[in-house]
């Protein structure tokens, strides 16, 4: 079952004509959005900032009593 | 407050966010449409075993798998906006955009992965019935997929089902049913979906014209344009009825928006709808609204009609909101505001008692937070709280923008549903690509869905502002305070590289659309 599904996208990939230029796409498109634009321009700043819950929401609370 | 915010970093924020969501959603409506309108030809294809329908299947798969591949996951950038540029936000919103989005997306992924693999490799390799359900549930499984971040938005425009913990400083979800089958958020969803498959019947009709046009593939050209005008038509009327409930509900739920959107001052029963209209560059708004056209067409009693359905209910203006009106029950701003600090300065309270391990007043003030009379009377109100000494112009929407984006929105739906009744009309007749200035009527429709659908984002976002989550927590409040400049650089970076990502969706598509359904 599983080497037939496996055969099935194999080939499916393999005799893709126009197909294989939008696949190059995508993956650019990921490798450009996860490795480049979220590792370097976009952390999540709560999670990385502060290690509990408790501190992110204290942290929030100062920020909308505190503006 | 707020005296010390760089209202740049606001802009620069905005503006990304706003450059990215437009750009996602140059990709979306057409993958929700189109993939319903494959399943339908592979249906025929299926029923009739009529190669020509099988061709007609795959030229029109073909360019449903263009957009899908460029488009796909562009959605995912606002979720990374949302963790830096939107921290506050983020947190506030709580449950709402946390666990059902993830579960959503990974479905989605999965099912999607799945059966549009199967549905482009599967041809010959799997049998009929297989095949065509993999089409089925490609529709479904995209159309589904668009439900929570909807539900999500519909939040934000009208939050309820939810409770505000004032130790966490976020929304809880209190009643899964009342955020998911709230009417904005089911409304929301049936417009957003309906006008998605009128989008995308007009692009099969207009690409179909150019065939005709060239007087190639003109089998091809004609069967595509009468299922594509068929749910042109239907899509159509079901936009209009949507959009039509739509207003209804932005009237009671956000008359602010319903006022800007109608460029309506002075509140007034018997209110007439501007059909077209033309606004002047100099107004000047408040204190002293004026008279806002340079000229206008109106239908006489036609607004106060379409939201109360009788010409004598009241339509309340940007004056009557702002100021107030007793007599019509609005309560000005001024003590909306009043309220708002009373609900901030509680929460201030609340945290600092919390902080001396004073456990007594903290239990009091922790009560408020959960006696529904407080919550209508103060918490109700919180996001006002913070424009106080402020001027109240920054409560008001963009009136100009609202307006036009609404009347644009709609012109266009009227056209689409003229247009796709002649088109179907004619179809039906065989008659349709006799007339060659019809078909260049097609070809220039082609595009417009887009510009009404962009048109009903911004109404729908800029008409909500200033507030990102309705009267609760401002614009201004949700931003990360970051530097300027790092917005700036990654706006610019998200602008080169969706210009090069849309070039590239139009190439190819270009190039297949050229090649016409014999292409390989
Ligand atoms: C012709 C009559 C139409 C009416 C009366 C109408 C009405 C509305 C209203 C009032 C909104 C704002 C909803 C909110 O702020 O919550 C809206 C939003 C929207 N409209 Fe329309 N609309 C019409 C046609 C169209 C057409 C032809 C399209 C696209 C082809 C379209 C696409 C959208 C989209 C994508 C949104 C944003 C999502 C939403 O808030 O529902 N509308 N529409």
């Amino acid at each position: 079952m599983i080497g037939k599904v496996f055969r099935f996208y194999y080939n499916g990939f393999r005799s893709m004509t126009w197909g294989r230029k939008l696949w190059r796409i995508i993956l650019i498109k990921l490798f450009i959005m996860f490795a480049v634009l979220r590792l370097f321009f976009f952390p999540d700043l709560l999670k990385r900032d502060f290690s509990s819950d408790e501190e992110r929401g204290n942290y929030v609370l100062e920020q909308l009593t505190n503006p | 407050m707020f005296e010390s915010i760089d209202m740049s970093l606001v802009d620069w924020s905005r503006g990304q966010f706003a450059l990215t969501a437009m750009f996602h959603w140059i990709f979306v409506p057409l993958t929700l449409g189109l993939s319903f309108i494959v399943a339908f030809m592979h249906t025929i294809y299926v029923r009739t075993g009529d190669e020509e329908w099988k061709r007609i299947t795959k030229f029109w798969m073909k360019l449903f798998g263009i957009n899908f591949a460029i488009g796909v996951s562009t959605g995912i950038i606002l979720e990374f906006e949302f963790g830096t540029n939107w921290s506050n936000y983020s947190w506030f919103v709580g449950d709402i955009f946390g666990a059902p989005l993830a579960i959503e997306g990974i479905l989605a992924f999965f099912l999607e992965s799945t059966f549009v693999a199967i549905m482009f490799f599967g041809w010959n390799k799997v049998s009929k019935r297989f095949h065509l359900t993999a089409s089925w549930l490609t529709a479904f499984g995209a159309n589904l997929s668009a439900i929570w971040i909807l539900v999500a938005n519909a939040w934000m425009q009208h939050p309820v089902g939810t409770v505000f913990n004032p130790d966490a400083a976020r929304n809880e979800m209190t009643n899964f049913w009342d955020v998911i089958f709230s009417d904005v958020a089911v409304n929301k969803f049936l417009h957003t979906v309906t006008s998605s498959f009128l989008l995308a019947s007009v692009f099969v009709i207009g690409i179909s014209a150019w065939f005709l046009l060239r007087k190639r593939e003109v089998l091809f050209a004609k069967r595509s344009t009468v299922i594509a005008s068929m749910f042109g038509v239907i899509a159509a009327i079901a936009t209009i009825a949507t959009g039509d409930t739509s207003a209804r509900i932005v009237a009671r739920k956000q008359p602010i928006k319903f006022a800007a959107m109608e460029a309506l001052y002075e509140g007034q029963t018997h209110a007439p709808l501007v059909a077209i209209g033309a606004m002047r560059t100099d107004t000047t708004k408040l204190p002293n609204p004026r008279e806002d056209f340079i000229f206008k067409i109106e239908i006489p009693n036609a607004l106060s009609y379409m939201v109360f359905l009788t010409p004598s209910g009241f339509i309340p203006g940007i004056t009557d909101l702002v100021y107030g009106n007793t007599e019509q029950g609005y309560m000005s701003y001024e003590e909306k505001i009043e309220r708002g600090a009373v609900a901030i300065q509680t929460l201030k309270e609340l945290k600092k008692a919390k902080e001396r391990g004073d456990e007594a007043t903290y239990s009091a003030l922790r009560e408020k937070f959960s006696d529904p009379v407080w919550l209508d009377e103060y918490y109700k109100h919180f996001g006002y709280g913070y424009y106080k000494g402020r001027e109240l112009k920054e409560l008001i929407p963009n009136v100009k923008l609202s307006f036009y984006s609404f009347h644009v929105m709609v012109i266009l739906g009227g056209h689409f549903l003229i247009f796709s009744l002649i088109v179907l009309w004619l179809s039906l007749k065989n008659r349709w690509g006799n007339h060659k200035w019809l078909l260049w009527v097609a070809l220039i429709t082609l595009p417009m869905p887009w510009i009404s659908s962009q048109a009903g984002w911004v109404l729908a976002e800029l008409g909500r502002q200033p507030w990102v989550v309705y009267e609760l927590m401002p614009t201004i409040t949700a931003v990360t305070r970051l530097k300027p400049g790092a917005v700036q650089l990654t706006f610019w970076i998200f602008l080169a590289t969706f210009t090069v990502l849309f070039i590239a969706e139009i190439k190819i598509m270009v190039t297949q659309i050229k090649k016409g359904p014999g292409g390989k």
